[in-house]
């Protein structure tokens, strides 16, 4: 194809047109046609096309949503009822995006582990990894925002929760409640705010972080399972031995992934949108009452391993106020994984017993954290709670140094893969 | 025309260009950002309340709503004042030293009058709305259980005078809101400054 430059005196056709005003056939090159991704890369390489598809899912269904529902506590419940009973199709658009939550968060957990098995965040992909970080913190906002605007009980009294733990800052802490709410509860304000939030300004946010994370990947290149660069082999042309063009390689695994992704998500949303209670909760279906506490607060499951480790911290010295930090650090300790990692090779299928362990153990933290922040803290929770916290933070703060123990196998110069 | 750059003079009004500019753009933030304080509405809404207390009956608890918060007004009985004695050295913060609470409520019973107890409904660990469970030995408590208040989201426990028991995720006694006596029926939540008429 060559790279021909265009120039508004010679350039012909609608195409020439347009290509001579705007680099429309440079971008589609650089980032579809002529960006090479390793040809070994596998099945975990696919959550990030899924990510980016359920993001635009969440975004077309929730334009959809605001055009009937109603940010004011006392019309939201009603629209919300309205929008299940009344609205054509109404109730598919808002399964659609309440199942699209729990998908984007399972798609977004998935191509985080895949980061973690392949040493994907190693140099010289920090910043990628660093704008995955901010996507999942702003993706966490929006969740909790987006959880606020059904006004059912348990969107009252989660949202409750989460700003009472801005309460727990000594000195500011209660005027910064005051300030998030609007008002000296969770009122009409709040609601109207975190509408305002959840529906222009963190989408805005997420948009332009996905690009940044994307924009970052093209820079440096994909990594691959074997954690080698396929930059370092190039034929006459420069273009990597090992690579193969993201479109039509690529883009037809995504569009296969896409499938198989919409066989599964689809199937929750006919047969089983609230997941028994997991996906939607059941005293979100009476709404907000701010003098009568659910039984039992929990969070929507993709809090509940942080939500497990702020329970498991108890309070000392007259503060409640370690939890909350425990909770946040472990988030924070996330953003220098890149940093934490000293092992000689990227990806796990070069490593010893012993980084598989630990990997095998976060894994099983990370599940079990999550069960716990989902019970009632009684009987064994609470213990659990805390020995898992305990191998959280020690997978991560031990990383510096069990990273690099154990033997490991040489990495190869070019990528494993058959041709098929 | 001199090609010659001072690059003192650069600097200096590089430096002075962005200081301007940054110092605009805090000035620019600061209604944004203070729009988002209580309005003159949230602020009227939260003003003190009255509640007529004539009619509690003994043992019995009024529940009323300031700023969304419950208030609980409960008319202790004698005996009741007896478990919250009993209760003392179960208790994290017996003195009320690490609590919340007006100065006329700092005491073994944390009110006004000892008869009336006047607390937020509000757990102090993260803001869930605790349940009265009065009766001692209450078995969906605990069977050495002296009688108070249990929240259910993680298990706090507080007794009749809304002191926290040790052992339990809040780190303080129920939260006292200021209040008064305008006569002896009845009361203004939220305010303590000198009674009116």
């Amino acid at each position: 194809m060559g790279n021909p430059s265009y120039d508004t005196a010679t350039a012909r056709g609608l195409w020439g047109w347009i290509n001579a005003r705007f680099p429309l056939e440079k971008m589609l090159k650089e980032h579809v046609t002529e960006y090479y991704a390793p040809k070994n890369i596998n099945v975990w390489y696919l959550f990030g096309g899924l990510a980016l598809f359920v993001l635009v899912l969440q975004l077309i269904t929730g334009i959809f949503l605001t055009m009937s529902y109603k940010p004011s506590a006392t019309e939201a419940f009603a629209s919300v009822e309205y929008i299940m009973r009344d609205v054509e199709w109404g109730w598919l658009i808002r399964y659609l995006h309440s199942t699209g939550a729990s998908a984007f968060f399972i798609v977004v957990y998935l191509h985080m582990f895949r980061g973690l098995m392949y040493g994907s965040y190693r140099t010289p992909r920090e910043l990628i990894w660093i704008f995955g970080m901010l996507i999942y913190l702003a993706l966490m906002a929006e969740a909790f925002m987006g959880y606020l605007l059904p006004w059912g009980n348990m969107s009252y009294w989660g949202a409750q929760v989460i700003v009472s733990l801005f309460g727990t800052i000594p000195v500011i802490g209660d005027s910064l409640a005051e300030w998030i709410k609007g008002d000296y509860f969770i009122s009409d304000i709040t609601l109207n705010r975190f509408f305002a939030l959840h529906v222009v300004a963190i989408p805005l946010l997420l948009v332009f972080l996905v690009v940044a994370h994307i924009l970052a990947l093209h820079e440096v290149g994909s990594g691959n399972p074997d954690g080698t660069e396929i930059k370092k082999y190039k034929d006459a042309n420069g273009i990597p031995l090992d690579g193969m063009r993201f479109h039509p390689y690529c883009t037809v695994e995504d569009v296969l992934a896409v499938g198989v992704f919409l066989l599964i998500f689809c199937g929750v949303v006919f047969f089983a949108p609230t997941m028994g209670g997991i996906f939607l909760e059941p005293p979100n279906f009476e709404i907000a009452n701010p003098m009568q506490t659910p039984p039992h607060i929990a969070p929507v499951w993709y809090f509940t391993p942080f939500y497990a480790m702020l329970r498991a911290v108890p309070s000392a010295f007259g503060t409640q106020i370690w939890g909350v930090i425990v909770m946040f650090a472990a988030i924070v300790v996330l953003f220098f994984l890149p940093w934490l990692d000293r092992s000689p090779v990227k990806s796990i299928r070069y490593k010893g017993w012993i980084p598989k362990v630990a990997l095998a153990l976060f894994a099983v933290s990370f599940v079990v954290l999550g069960y716990c922040g989902m019970k009632p803290p009684s009987g064994i929770f609470p213990l659990l709670a805390r020995i898992f916290t305990g191998v959280y933070f020690v997978f991560f703060l031990g990383m510096p140094w069990w990273s690099r123990w154990g033997r490991f196998k040489p990495v190869p110069e070019r990528v494993t893969h058959n041709a098929h | 025309m001199s090609e010659e750059v001072d690059q003192g003079r650069r600097r200096l009004l590089v430096a002075a260009t962005a200081l301007t500019g940054a110092a605009g753009a805090v000035l620019a933030a600061t209604p944004f950002l203070a729009s988002w304080k209580p309005s003159a509405r949230a602020k009227a809404l939260g003003a003190p309340i009255e509640v007529d207390i004539s009619k509690l009956e003994a043992g019995a608890m009024l529940n009323v709503e300031w700023r969304g918060k419950p208030v609980w007004v409960v008319r202790r009985t004698p005996e009741m004042l007896k478990q919250v004695e009993a209760a003392t050295p179960l208790l994290l913060d017996p003195n009320s030293d690490g609590s919340v609470q007006p100065r006329y409520a700092k005491n073994a019973d944390r009110s006004a009058k000892p008869e009336y107890l006047v607390v937020l409904g509000v757990c102090t660990h993260l803001g869930c709305a605790p349940m009265a469970k009065f009766q001692a030995a209450d078995v969906t408590v605990s069977a050495d259980w002296p009688g108070g208040f249990y929240c259910p989201c993680h298990g706090s426990k507080f007794d009749l005078a809304g002191r926290v028991f040790k052992g339990v995720p809040a780190p303080s006694n129920l939260t006292v809101p200021p209040y008064s006596y305008l006569n002896d029926g009845r009361i203004l939540v939220g305010s303590d400054a000198t009674q009116a008429a």
